[in-house]
């Protein structure tokens, strides 16, 4: 009972923790300002708390991935679902997995110094940090996380449906995208979504290759920093405990909590529906 | 055959081919992907590599108190992670009652099991490094991972446990045995094949985790090893225990390689790229044991 | 095949409840008072009456989601394993009521023995599978253990297919090895009454033969309750039957008489396949 209440205590930690020291923040700094000021710049000396930056470089890079990741995660969960055969999955799968369980800090690397060099001879004026590099490889990070958990979900629906599909003449792409893919869909959607809390939540490639810079643009060349990279930022210099540079980490953490402690719990639910329909 | 269905025909076969395509395009990156650190790292790779400590100079620099500390960190954690996680799902599937509690917990746990890594940092750093009073040390670090790994452990010990066909339950009780008698001997070794696999996935994701690890502060330049547990000497007791190893400052690979990926010197990289493959050859050989541990438990019932 | 039924029946010896001399030997070993038994709110069992006698075969019978199943799981309380079950009336097993208190259904479960539908054997060896209802009672002598799997598996008649391979994993024996099995497994603790819940359906014909045919001899030391749906088997290897419908005991009694006279008119009815 108590190793069961461990995982409850453990979250009542994490909430109290952040909001206490961020409350110690939002004293100083108030919460109109963290939303709506445009700049971050809590470690010069003309300090400014606006979080929209950070939260503008962090959604950047989340739609790059997620506009890797879905599609060709999607597409390779149908293929190994409903066209591959068996033995090609039982050598795919695995394979996959192994993308999935690579270090971040190694994707950064490779961000940094593969795929951006890569760009700069297709686009000359990319900067050595940018949004678009380690996007991408985010992207490919996140697809097995996208096919593996669709294709859970697909091969739930029941074999009885798509017979019902094939005895009526259907081809196998008719079955695959107007049966199998609507029946699992919330599945899927389940699936997506944790993608995104994934991308937001991504911290290593993004600190590695994006920069450090926090900057409203949506100009994917350039450098901008995230959430998740300005917590790595300050916790590599030696910020003194209790300062407000000290606070901004807790503040910021409250952010990204919150954010992907929401999509989850979508994500959960309808992970719940769709395993309540067929099982 | 009309021209409605022959179209078709074309789309699926179009279909089959951006499958094929895209399925491939992971596995490519992943190929060249390794191929560029190989290429990047390999003249670095040497014995003097493996034992020297980090260094101003490129060349001399090396990656011992990292990968011991990798190694430090990754028994503690295992130790106190494996008990906490596989009670923690024994509990849940096969003694706690359906009810709201229960509920809420496994809410709880699937939520957690979503919660970015660095949050786990920034956790790490106000429980155990100020509250605690650990500072930054192994057992902090252990602590740290082992709360962010404990959410998979307990979901792959019941997902293995659920998969344990009922019928085997049935008969032990049917024997007379006991609840406990019937997790012990039926149940928990039927699954065990399938929870160890999960333990060995959630190790090696700790392996490579390097956010936590550095929100909680673990210093990039150690050029010392914690303490041994063991040490001998030669003077009575002759063998010293002791646990200061647990509360010493410490390094791990992953941060190592970041310290060194984020400094402009070519050299420095060089380095990154051969510390990479190294921890890239711990990862795949975890994850290779698992996928064969995996395909040797796997049952038909 | 009405003809060979008969035939079969009258090949064995019949000795019927209502016989004063027969009441003197054998007493009931399992006396079914008033009980009730419920799903949640849906009553699946409704106030059976039923005395079970030693060393017979007494098989219940009756068409799917009568009840006959829940029937059988009573008796060594696998119910319990269903949060929503409960039961009301009494059960009784050596002079006490099994759903008293203070009943250990562990003890209980060691003294009523149980074969399941399919065979369930436990994912280990063949040795080890029938050594953990003793290892459970906490016997870990390794020379009692062997004696024991040894008399176990003659008595299942099992010994001379599996002797040289102990050790082997017992999902390697076909399907009614493994039926057998789980018999000898359920020997091994040294039962009073072994309950058998469709123990054939999942069985080729020759395996049902096998397993009828040692059923036969069991009853010499055992007192046995099958629950089947094939009346073939119910009358080739009872001595007394009972024939449930919805939940209620429609009639019970000498297998001989309810197959050739049954007193009830739906009892009649299910024997000559009118439905079900």
């Amino acid at each position: 009972m108590f190793c069961s209440l461990l995982s409850v205590f453990t979250t009542l930690a994490i909430i109290i923790i952040l909001l206490s020291e961020s409350w110690g923040f939002f004293q100083k700094v108030s919460l109109w300002e963290f939303l709506t000021d445009t700049q971050w710049t809590p470690l010069f000396t003309n300090k400014h708390f606006g979080i929209l930056p950070l939260l503008c470089g962090t959604l950047l890079t989340t739609f790059i991935a997620i506009s890797v990741a879905v599609p060709c995660g999607l597409i390779s969960a149908i293929f190994l679902s409903e066209y591959a055969s068996q033995r090609l999955r039982n050598v795919v799968k695995p394979i996959l997995e192994i993308l999935a369980a690579v270090p971040t800090v190694v994707y950064g690397y490779f961000a940094l110094l593969f795929v951006t060099p890569l760009l700069k001879q297709m686009i000359p004026s990319i900067s050595g940090f940018n949004a678009l590099s380690a996007g991408f490889v985010m992207g490919i990070m996140i697809i097995p996380l996208v096919s593996s958990l669709s294709e859970d979900a697909m091969h739930a629906v029941p074999h009885g449906l798509r017979e019902g599909g094939y005895a009526l003449g259907a081809e196998k792409i008719q079955v695959a995208l107007r049966i199998v893919f609507p029946a699992a869909l919330s599945g899927i959607i389940a699936s997506i979504i944790l993608a995104f809390s994934r991308a937001i939540g991504e911290t290593m490639i993004v600190a590695i290759a994006a920069g450090q810079q926090p900057r409203l643009t949506l100009n994917p060349l350039v450098p901008v920093e995230t959430i998740t990279a300005y917590i790595v930022q300050v916790s590599l210099g030696d910020t003194p405990h209790g300062t407000i540079e000290y606070k901004t980490i807790f503040a910021c953490g409250t952010a990204l909590f919150f954010m992907t402690f929401l999509l989850n719990m979508v994500s959960f639910k309808l992970k719940k529906r769709f395993q309540e329909v067929y099982i | 055959m009309s021209r409605a269905s022959a179209s078709i025909k074309a789309y699926d076969k179009l279909f089959q081919a951006a499958g094929w395509f895209t399925t491939m395009v992971g596995l490519f990156v992943l190929l060249v992907l390794f191929i560029d650190i190989f290429m990047d790292g390999y003249k670095r790779l040497s014995l003097d590599f493996l034992t020297s400590y980090p260094s101003r100079k490129p060349e001399q620099a090396g990656i011992f108190s990292a990968w011991v500390g990798t190694v430090w960190i990754m028994i503690t954690t295992a130790m106190i992670a494996i008990p906490l996680g596989i009670c923690s799902g024994i509990h849940l599937e096969e003694y706690a009652r359906k009810n709201k509690l229960t509920d809420f917990i496994e809410i709880n746990i699937a939520n957690l099991a979503g919660v970015p890594s660095v949050i786990y940092g920034i956790l790490g750093l106000g429980l155990f490094v100020r509250f605690m009073d650990l500072k930054r040390s192994v057992l902090a670090g252990a602590l740290t991972l082992t709360l962010l790994i404990l959410p998979v452990i307990i979901i792959t010990t019941r997902e293995a446990l659920k998969a344990v066909p009922f019928s085997i339950r049935e008969a032990a009780y049917a024997l007379g045995a006991t609840r406990w008698q019937t997790v012990r001997f039926q149940v928990l070794p039927a699954a065990l094949g399938n929870i160890m696999t999960g333990i060995i996935l959630a190790l090696s994701r700790a392996i490579g985790e390097t956010a936590p690890l550095i929100t909680l502060g673990a210093l990039t330049y150690i050029p010392f090893l914690p303490k041994n547990p063991i040490s001998v000497s030669d003077q009575a007791p002759y063998v010293h225990v002791s646990a200061q190893g647990f509360l010493d400052p410490f390094t791990v690979l992953p941060i190592q390689i970041f310290n060194w990926v984020s400094r402009p010197q070519k050299g420095f990289l060089i380095d990154a790229a051969a510390g990479i493959m190294v921890l890239l050859l711990i990862t795949l050989c975890m994850n290779g044991i698992a996928i064969y541990l995996r395909h040797k438990f796997q049952r038909r019932w | 095949m009405e003809n060979l039924m008969e035939h079969e029946i009258q090949e064995k010896e019949q000795i019927r409840p209502g016989n004063p001399i027969a009441e003197a030997i054998r007493e009931s070993v399992f006396s079914l008072q008033n009980l009730s038994s419920y799903y949640g709110t849906k009553k699946v069992l409704n106030e059976i009456n039923l005395d079970i006698y030693g060393h017979s075969v007494t098989s219940l019978m009756g068409p799917s989601g009568c009840g006959k199943s829940t029937l059988i799981r009573c008796l060594n309380r696998m119910n319990d394993l269903i949060p929503s079950f409960s039961a009301q009336g009494k059960i009784i097993f050596k002079n006490t009521d099994i759903y008293s208190p203070n009943v250990d259904v562990t003890e209980l479960r060691r003294e009523v023995g149980m074969v399941f539908q399919k065979p369930n054997p436990f994912p280990k060896s063949i040795f080890e599978n029938i050594a953990y209802g003793l290892k459970i009672k906490g016997i870990s002598d390794r020379r009692l253990l062997e004696e024991a799997v040894e008399d176990s598996l003659k008595r299942s008649f099992l010994w001379e297919e599996v002797k040289d391979r102990l050790n082997d994993s017992a999902y390697s024996l076909s399907g009614g090895q493994q039926q057998r099995l789980c018999i000898a497994r359920a020997l091994a603790v040294k039962p009073e009454v072994i309950l058998f819940d469709e123990p054939c359906s999942a069985l080729d014909p020759i395996s049902t033969a096998k397993i009828e045919e040692l059923m036969f001899k069991l009853k010499e030391k055992y007192t046995l309750i099958i629950v089947t749906h094939n009346m073939q088997q119910a009358a080739r290897i009872s001595d007394t039957t009972a024939f449930l419908m919805m939940g209620e005991l429609i009639e019970f009694g000498i297998t001989k008489d309810i197959f050739t006279h049954p007193k009830h008119k739906t009892t009649e009815e299910y024997i000559t396949g009118r439905f079900g």
